[in-house]
This record gives structure tokens, sequence and C-alpha cells, in this order.
């Protein structure tokens, strides 16, 4: 733990904005975006209220996760420039509230999500928020470097929901897709940890940058990539994918490859040469890769519904 | 030194505080209106269209 003191806002009245920053929504739009994803390609359909409906649970559950996030790591979150200003440790929000909030808006969501679709989904979005507040939050993120490796599991499991609350069940398809968002994790936030290690040193979380090094990382984010790659090709076993596919998984795992063998070959002092331009690249380049994967796949259904290709 | 503050502040004077308790309750107003009507969209499409005995009358017709 770190000792830096929360100083409460001498008002203390907290805006409906300070609540709703606490459920992380740039997080949650990822989440959104992931689940909508997943809701869409799964076989069969949904009523498009009940599809509204789930996805806007999902969105609250994701939310809820965040929230207890911030209320277990609100010392953390005090000393990293990039969180200093969150509800929390700005004196907005007090811990409790955020532990009631996130308590709250978890079961909340739990139990409407069922109500609106069907156990499977609710048990997952359960899963979701547990794994991200106690797994992640609690277990690893302040104990091993791989904390964002296992923890990634949480963030990969909303197409999983999406699709579960159309179908009620976990197929190899659902299960690709939360694989293409796990293996992604990693090289996203090494990439990022890259060049903002100095945040994570100060409030002494154990990122790969500060336990083994800038080198050992850029090692890692080169072999999860391949193996990214890997379960991206993997998707063509699935009827998922069509030509729109293709295309993404082509040029994207290309680009993503290169980039990640540019900053395997790099060093510090080139890094810190050009301000880590390539890194930042990567990071950059790392958002549209899963954006450009799951809306190929949409795409892809809307096409096979048009009698447009097919799976291959 | 919080109690002292607010005290001293005149009641017709609008504070941020004021004006952030405001915006916190007119938000959990409109979040509670939402979700009265998203209770009352999901109760309408799990009992008519959802509901098979309804879908075969209309079926039916």
């Amino acid at each position: 733990m770190t000792d830096a003191t929360i100083v409460l806002d001498d008002n203390h009245e907290a805006g409906f904005g300070d609540y709703f920053a606490l459920l992380k929504p740039r997080v949650m739009s990822l989440v959104v975006f992931t689940a909508f994803a997943g809701l869409i390609v799964a076989p069969g359909g949904i009523h498009p209220f009940l599809g509204f409906f789930a996805i806007l649970c999902i969105a609250i559950g994701g939310g809820a996760s965040g929230a207890l996030n911030m209320w277990y790591d609100s010392d953390i979150d005090m000393v990293m420039k990039r969180t200093k200003s969150r509800p929390i440790p700005s004196g907005k929000v007090t811990r409790g509230e955020a532990l009631g909030f996130g308590l709250t808006l978890s079961a909340f969501s739990v139990v409407m999500l069922y109500l609106a679709t069907n156990w499977v989904a609710a048990a997952l979005l359960a899963f979701t928020i547990f794994f991200y507040a106690v797994v992640y939050t609690m277990w690893l993120k302040r104990a091993t470097p791989q904390n964002i490796v296992i923890g990634g599991a949480s963030g990969a499991l909303p197409p999983m929901i999406g699709w579960a609350a159309v179908t009620g069940d976990i197929t190899l398809s659902s299960v690709l897709m939360f694989m293409l968002i796990f293996m992604w994790t990693p090289p996203h936030f090494w990439s990022l940890a890259l060049f903002m290690n100095a945040d994570y040193d100060k409030a002494k979380v154990p990122m790969l940058t500060v336990t083994h090094g800038k080198r050992s990382t850029r090692n890692h984010i080169l072999v999860y990539t391949i193996l990214l790659a890997g379960f991206a090709a993997a998707m063509f076993a699935t009827p998922l994918a069509g030509w729109s596919y293709l295309v993404v998984a082509v040029v994207m795992n290309a680009a993503f490859l290169r980039g990640a063998v540019v900053l395997w070959r790099r060093n510090e002092e080139e890094a810190e040469a050009d301000n880590y331009k390539a890194e930042r690249a990567f990071f950059k380049l790392s958002l549209a890769y899963t954006f450009l994967h799951f809306m190929a796949l949409m795409a892809d259904k809307a096409l096979f519904a048009y009698g447009i290709g097919g799976p291959f | 030194m919080a109690l002292e503050a607010r005290s001293k502040m005149a009641i017709t004077k609008l504070h941020d505080m004021h004006t952030r308790r405001r915006s916190r309750n007119v938000g959990l107003g409109l979040a509670l209106g939402a979700f009265v009507l998203l209770l009352l969209g999901l109760t309408v499409v799990k009992v008519t269209v959802l509901d098979p005995s309804i879908a075969a009358q209309e079926a039916q017709n």
C-alpha cells in the first residue's frame, strides 16, 4: 500500500458527473462495443429492446466493477498522474460511497440481465465483475507483473456475455472472441507502460516494466503479439469469419506484428531520443486492432444475411 | 472548518456546492425515471412479444 492521504473536498458534494466518472466511461465504451459485437454476431436473434437492455446491463456491470476498483485502489490513484483527478483522490466522493455505489450497481446489473435474458449471461457478468474487482484489483495488481495478463480476462468477457445473452450458451466462437481480447490486452497495456513507466513505479504497482525492465517487456510484447495473431487466425475455424474479417485480420495482424518487431528491436536510448514515438504508435494501433476485428465480424454477419460471401 | 464555512454562507447565494447537489439530484431523478421506463418496456416485451400463446394467437389472426 502507498502512504498517500486523501483530503476530502471541503464541501464534499459530488455532482452526478462524479458518480458517472466512477464507472470509468472510457473503459465502459470498449465493454459496450465488444458486448454489442458479441450480441450481433451470435446466431439467431434477440428482440431489439432486450438486446439494448442486455447491453445496458453489461455496461452498468462493467462500470460497477470500475467503481469497486476505484474504491480499492484510491491510494494508488492518489499518486499516479494519470489517475489523481479521479473522484476519490480528488475528494469529491468518499471511499465508502464508491463501495456502496459499486456493490449496488453490480447486484442490480446482474439481476436485471438475468430477468431480461438468461442465467448464463448473468453468471458471466457476475464472474466478470468478481474477476475485475477481486481477482485483478485485490489479488493480482499489487502482487505480480502478470497482473494484466490474467486480469485481462475480465475485459475479454463482454463479447461472450453479449453472445450468451442471445444464445444462452458458450461456444468455440465466443471463446475465440474472448481469446482475441485476452491476448491483445498484454501488448496493449505493456506498450502504454513503456512510456508511462514513472507513474507505475511511483505507485509501486509491479508492472512488467518496473519488475523486469523494459527490455523484457519488449520481448513479452513480441511473444504475445505472435500468439495473438494465431488466435486471430483461429477465428477462421468458426462460422463467423468471412471476407471482411480476412482482409482486416491479414492487414491488422501484419501491421501489429511489424509494430511489435520494431519495439523489440529498439533500445531505451532510441526510444527516449524520439520520446517513445514507436511505442505510442503501437499503442494507438492496438486500439484500432480490436475495433476493426470486431467491426469486420459484424460486417460479415450483415453480408452473410444478404447472401454475400460466407464462412470459410 | 467545513461547518464554519457553511454557516457563514448566505442562503440566497448560489454556491458551487449547490450546483453540484442540484446536478446530482437531477441526474438521480432522470436515472430513476429511465429505470421505470426500462422496466415498463421490459415487461411489455416479455409479456406480449415473447409470450408463445399471444404469438400463436396473433399468427392465427
